[in-house]
C-alpha cells in the first residue's frame, strides 16, 4: 500500500533558506500535512509547521504545494503521482518565521482596522429579528476559515509589499462587505472601502476565489457588490441624496 | 526576560477563555490573553452542532428547567448542580449576546434563531449555523476582542492598553507567592525566548486532553496543559475518569481517524446502521432512558415531524450510550469493512438539503475519504472527544482551591457530571467563562495587596532541559506510547488489570521523558515543544487511570467491564486528584457530593430518580416534596 515519496521542502529561519530533498513514507488516504508529521517524526524534529485541526476547520496548514496555496491537512496524496517530488514552501506574501511558517501579524493588523459591527443602540439582546434570507449572503463570508491563503495570493501584495499599508486584501474587503450586508449593521462603510482599505487595487483577476478552501465566492458575491455599492454612492445623486434623507431602519 | 504585569491572565483563547477575557476587561482589568496557536484558531472551531440555550424559539415548552433536567440525566446524576442550574438559567443571555456582538445564526421564519435537535435534549434546543457553530462562536468573540481594542485604542490612544494577545505562547508553569497565584511562566514559540507574567488571578482555560489517545478529534494543542498546570501548582481535579468517547469519529481513512462526524448528522435524521442492515440502537435502550425513546423505527421516524406525540429515536440517546453500542456491535463481528458501523443520511434526506444542513460534513467526507454523504453511508466509530473532569471549581465564580487561579470550560469540572450532552460545551463555555472572567475581576478587587514577583529559575530550567539534553530520547515515540496505552488500556471500555498495566507504562515512559531530548534551535521547533507537553500529559494520563481504578462501577464516560453497574453509592462520591509540585505522588481521595437543593430535587418524578440515588436520598427528596 504505501511508497516512498520525494519530498522538497523549504527549510531556514531568519531570512534564509533552501529546499531540502527528502524521501519519505506515504500510505493510503493520507494527506501533505501527515507526511510532513512523518517528517517531523522520524527525520527532522524541528521542521517548524502551523496545524490545528486536521480537518479543513482552522485555517491553520496554510503553505504552497508545488506552488499552489493549499491546506496541508486537505491535500491528499492520491492527487500526485508517485514518482513526482512534491515541493512545500511556505505562503509568499508574508514573511518567513521558520520552515513553513510565516509571520501572518499583517492579517491581525488589518482586522483591527476594519470598524467592527454597529448595531443600532435601541436593540436589546434577545430582540433581534432577521429572516434565513437576509443573513445568508453574510453567513458566507463568515464560513472564512482565516487560513490567509486569498491575501497570500493577492497579486496586489503578493509581489508589492508596497502596496500594504494601503491594501486589506480580500480577506477583510470580504469582512467589510460581510458587515456591509449585515441586516443591522448600521455604520457606512462603502467610502472607507474605497479610501481606507483600498478596494479600488482589487481588478477582479479571481484568484483568492480559486484558492479559498472554503469556496466562498469572494470575487462574485463580496468584492464586485461591494465595488458596485461603491459606484452607486458615488456616482447616483439620488442615491447619494436618498441615503441623506433616509436612515436606513436597520431592519 | 520579557516580563509584564496585568491585572487578569487567561490562558487559552477558545470560547472560554475569550469570553473570561472580555469580561475581566468589560470590569476594566488589565487583561492578558495567552494562546498556544494563532488568534481564533483554538480548538472551539472544531465544535459543529451547537450551543444549547433553552431559549424555546422553536418548541415553547423548552425552558431552563427541562434543560438542567436534561443536562442532568446526560451526566448520570453526578453533574455538580449548581453549575448544571447557572448553566441552564444563564444560557440565553449568553446566546443572545453574541448577536449583539455580530454572529450571525441560523434562523426560524419568523426570524428568530434557529434551534436544533440533539442527543439527550428534549426540544430542539441548539442555536447553530450550519454544522460550523463553533467556528461563528470563536469569530463572534475574536471579533468582540478586537471591538474592545479598537474602544481602547479611541480611548488611550492604544488597542492594547487593556487587552492584548500572546499568540503562539504557551505557559509551562504557574508562579506563587505563598499559596497564592502571582503569575504565569512560558516560551513564545516563535522564538523559543522565555515570557513572565506577574498577575494576581489567572484563569485556565485550555481545553482538554484528548492528544493522551491515539484515536481522538482533538487537536494538539489538547495536552491537558491546564489540568496539569492547576494540579501541579496545588489546585485538585475532580471527575478524571470521566471521558467522552464521541460515538460518531471517522473510521477511514487510517489519517483522519478520530476526526468528528457531526451529532447533527442523526440530530437531523441520519440512522446507525450495523453491517446487517440493522438500525441497531434499537437494541441498546438502557432500562433509565426506556420509556424516553421509540421502540420501533415507525414511531423514531415521526419523531422528526410530530414530537408532541412520538418518542425520539434510540440514535438520539446520550454519546456515551451510542459509543458502547457502536463498541459492541464492532465486536460482535456486525461493524462495517473498516471497523465503525454505517451512519446513514443518504436515504433520509434529499441530497440539497444534506447540503444546506451539513456543508461541512459533506466537504469534509468528499476531500478526505472520497465518500458523497448524499448518495452513500458514512463509516463511523467511537473517538476520544471531551474530558468531564477537571479543575475543581466553585460553581457561582470558577474560583479554584488555589487563591487567584480560576478554571472555565474543558478545563473545569462537575458541570457535565459522568457524561457532556451534546450542545452543552459552547454554552457551558459561553455562561461560565464569563462567571470566571467575574470571579477573576472580583478576586482582584478584593486584595489588599498584590502579590510579589516571583522567582522563575527553576521553571526556566525545567523549560530548557530538553535543549540541553544531546541524544536524549524522541519525544514523538515516547508520547505515541503512550497513546496506544492510553487507548487500549484505558479507553472506553476499562478492567482492573488492564488500568493497572497502564499506571505501570505511565510509570515508565514519565522516565523515559525526563531524557528526552530535542536537536535543532529554540526557534519554532516543535520536537522541543512536545517534549514539554509530554510533562503534562503523562500526569493528567495519570491522573484519568488512578481514578478509573478506584470507581468501581460504570456510568457515564467510565465504563468498568468488570464492574458493569451503576451503583447510588459511587453516585454520591467524587474523585479527587491531586500531586506534589514536582508532579509526583499523585494521590486520589474519595468526596461526598453536596446533596441536590430541594427545590432543583423536586423537578424530577420520584420513579426517575430511584435508578439513581440511595434510599436515604430519597427519604430527602421525599422531605423536600412534602415541604414545596
Amino acid at each position: 500500500m504505501g511508497y516512498k515519496a520525494k519530498f522538497r521542502v523549504w527549510r531556514g529561519e531568519g531570512g534564509e533558506g533552501q529546499l531540502e530533498d527528502f524521501t519519505v513514507e506515504v500510505n493510503e488516504g493520507e494527506v501533505v500535512l501527515d507526511v510532513i508529521h512523518r517528517l517531523q517524526a522520524t527525520q527532522v524534529p524541528d521542521l517548524a509547521v502551523r496545524w490545528n485541526c486536521k480537518a479543513g476547520k482552522c485555517g491553520s496548514c496554510s503553505m504552497e504545494i508545488n506552488g499552489r496555496p493549499r491546506l496541508g491537512c486537505m491535500t491528499r496524496m492520491s492527487t500526485f503521482e508517485e514518482t513526482e517530488t512534491i515541493t512545500v514552501t511556505p505562503m509568499r506574501t508574508f514573511p518567513v518565521i521558520k520552515d513553513l511558517v510565516c509571520d501572518v501579524s499583517f492579517n491581525y493588523q488589518k482586522a483591527r482596522e476594519i470598524p467592527s459591527f454597529t448595531p443600532p443602540k435601541d436593540v436589546k439582546p434577545g430582540e433581534y429579528r432577521m429572516q434565513q434570507i437576509d443573513v445568508e449572503r453574510s453567513q458566507e463570508f463568515r464560513k472564512c476559515i482565516e487560513c490567509f491563503m486569498c491575501n497570500n495570493v493577492c497579486h496586489v501584495i503578493r509581489d508589492h509589499d508596497e502596496n500594504k499599508p494601503a491594501f486589506a486584501g480580500p480577506r477583510f474587503l470580504m469582512r467589510i462587505a460581510e458587515l456591509d450586508m449585515h441586516p443591522y449593521d448600521e455604520l457606512d462603510r462603502k467610502e472607507s472601502a474605497q479610501e481606507e482599505h483600498g478596494l479600488g487595487y482589487c481588478n477582479i483577476t479571481k484568484c483568492c476565489t480559486e484558492v479559498c478552501p472554503e469556496h466562498i465566492k469572494i470575487t462574485d458575491n463580496a468584492l464586485i457588490p461591494m465595488k458596485e455599492r461603491v459606484v452607486d454612492r458615488k456616482y447616483d445623486p439620488l442615491v447619494w441624496l436618498g441615503s441623506k434623507i433616509f436612515k436606513r431602519s436597520g431592519v | 526576560m520579557e516580563r509584564h504585569e496585568y491585572d487578569v491572565v487567561v490562558i487559552g483563547a477558545g470560547g472560554a477563555g475569550l469570553r473570561a477575557a472580555i469580561e475581566a476587561r468589560q470590569q476594566g482589568k488589565r487583561t492578558a490573553i495567552i494562546c498556544k496557536s494563532l488568534f481564533g484558531k483554538a480548538h472551539t472551531v472544531m465544535a459543529e452542532g451547537g450551543a444549547a440555550a433553552a431559549m424555546g424559539n422553536v418548541n415553547s415548552d423548552d425552558n431552563w428547567m427541562v434543560h438542567f433536567r436534561d443536562t442532568m440525566r446526560g451526566g448520570k446524576f453526578l453533574n455538580n448542580w449548581r453549575m448544571a442550574e447557572l448553566h441552564a438559567k444563564e444560557a440565553p443571555d449568553r446566546v443572545w449576546e453574541l448577536e449583539e456582538w455580530g454572529a450571525l445564526f441560523d434562523r426560524t421564519k419568523d426570524g428568530k434563531i434557529s434551534q436544533r435537535n440533539f442527543g439527550g435534549h428534549e426540544y430542539p434546543r441548539l442555536a447553530h449555523v450550519g454544522d460550523r457553530t463553533g467556528l461563528e462562536l470563536i469569530r463572534t468573540l475574536q471579533q468582540r476582542v478586537v471591538a474592545l481594542q479598537q474602544e481602547d485604542e479611541r480611548e488611550h490612544g492604544d488597542p492594547e492598553a487593556f487587552i492584548k494577545v500572546f499568540a503562539e505562547c504557551t505557559i509551562t508553569r504557574l508562579l506563587k507567592d505563598g499559596d497564592a497565584i502571582a503569575g504565569a511562566f512560558g516560551y513564545w514559540r516563535e522564538t523559543g525566548d522565555f515570557i513572565v507574567f506577574d498577575a494576581p488571578a489567572v484563569v485556565l482555560a485550555t481545553g482538554g486532553i484528548g492528544k493522551s489517545y491515539v484515536v481522538t478529534s482533538n487537536s494538539w494543542e489538547y495536552t491537558g496543559d491546564g489540568h496539569a498546570l492547576a494540579v501541579l501548582a496545588g489546585a485538585k481535579l475532580i471527575n478524571m475518569e470521566f471521558i467522552q468517547f464521541h460515538p460518531t469519529g471517522m473510521v477511514w481513512p487510517p489519517s483522519v481517524r478520530g476526526i468528528l462526524v457531526t451529532e447533527s448528522v442523526r440530530g437531523d435524521g441520519g440512522v446507525l446502521r450495523n453491517s446487517e442492515g440493522r438500525r441497531f440502537m434499537f437494541d441498546y435502550v438502557p432500562d433509565v432512558f426506556k420509556d424516553k425513546y421509540a421502540t420501533t423505527e415507525e414511531e423514531g421516524d415521526r419523531w422528526y415531524t410530530d414530537q408532541a406525540n412520538n418518542r425520539r429515536p434510540p440514535e438520539l440517546l446520550p454519546r456515551d450510550e451510542v459509543a458502547r453500542a457502536i463498541n459492541s456491535e464492532v465486536k460482535a463481528g456486525r461493524g462495517s469493512p473498516q471497523g465503525g458501523v454505517f451512519l446513514d443520511v443518504s436515504s433520509r434526506l434529499p441530497a440539497a438539503e444534506i447540503i444546506k444542513r451539513l456543508p461541512s460534513m459533506h466537504h469534509q467526507f468528499k476531500e478526505l475519504a472520497d465518500v458523497d454523504i448524499t448518495q452513500e453511508p458514512m463509516q463511523v466509530g467511537p473517538t476520544c472527544h471531551y474530558i468531564m473532569g477537571g479543575v475543581e471549581v466553585e460553581a457561582d465564580t470558577g474560583a479554584a482551591s488555589v487563591p487567584g487561579l480560576f478554571a472555565a470550560g474543558e478545563v473545569s469540572g462537575g458541570m457535565h457530571g459522568s457524561n457532556r450532552l451534546g450542545g452543552n460545551s459552547l454554552s457551558d463555555l459561553l455562561v461560565f467563562g464569563r462567571r470566571a472572567g467575574l470571579g477573576a475581576s472580583a478576586y482582584v478587587d478584593g486584595l489588599a495587596t498584590r502579590p510579589s514577583a516571583a522567582d522563575v529559575t527553576d521553571a526556566k530550567a525545567e523549560a530548557v532541559a530538553p535543549l540541553e539534553r544531546t541524544g536524549g530520547e524522541n519525544p514523538y515515540e515516547v508520547h505515541h506510547e503512550l497513546q496506544r496505552t492510553m487507548n487500549d488500556l484505558v479507553g472506553i471500555i476499562r478492567k482492573a488489570g488492564e488500568i493497572s498495566e497502564a499506571l505501570q507504562v505511565v510509570e515508565k515512559l514519565k522516565e523515559r521523558s525526563k531524557n528526552t531530548g530535542s536537536s535543532g534551535s529554540r526557534v519554532y521547533n516543535p520536537g522541543w515543544h512536545l517534549a514539554i507537553d509530554l510533562r503534562n500529559m503523562l500526569l493528567v494520563s495519570e491522573c484519568v487511570a488512578r481514578a478509573a481504578l478506584l470507581r468501581e462501577e460504570s456510568r457515564g464516560g467510565h465504563t468498568r467491564d468488570d464492574f458493569p453497574v451503576m451503583s447510588a453509592d459511587w453516585r454520591q462520591k467524587l474523585l479527587v486528584c491531586s500531586a506534589a509540585p514536582d508532579g509526583s505522588g499523585v494521590t486520589v481521595e474519595e468526596k461526598v457530593q453536596p446533596s441536590m437543593r430541594g427545590d432543583l430535587i423536586s423537578l424530577f418524578e420520584r420513579s426517575e430518580l430511584e435508578k439513581y440515588l440511595t434510599e436515604d436520598e430519597l427519604a430527602e427528596y421525599d422531605a423536600a416534596v412534602k415541604e414545596s
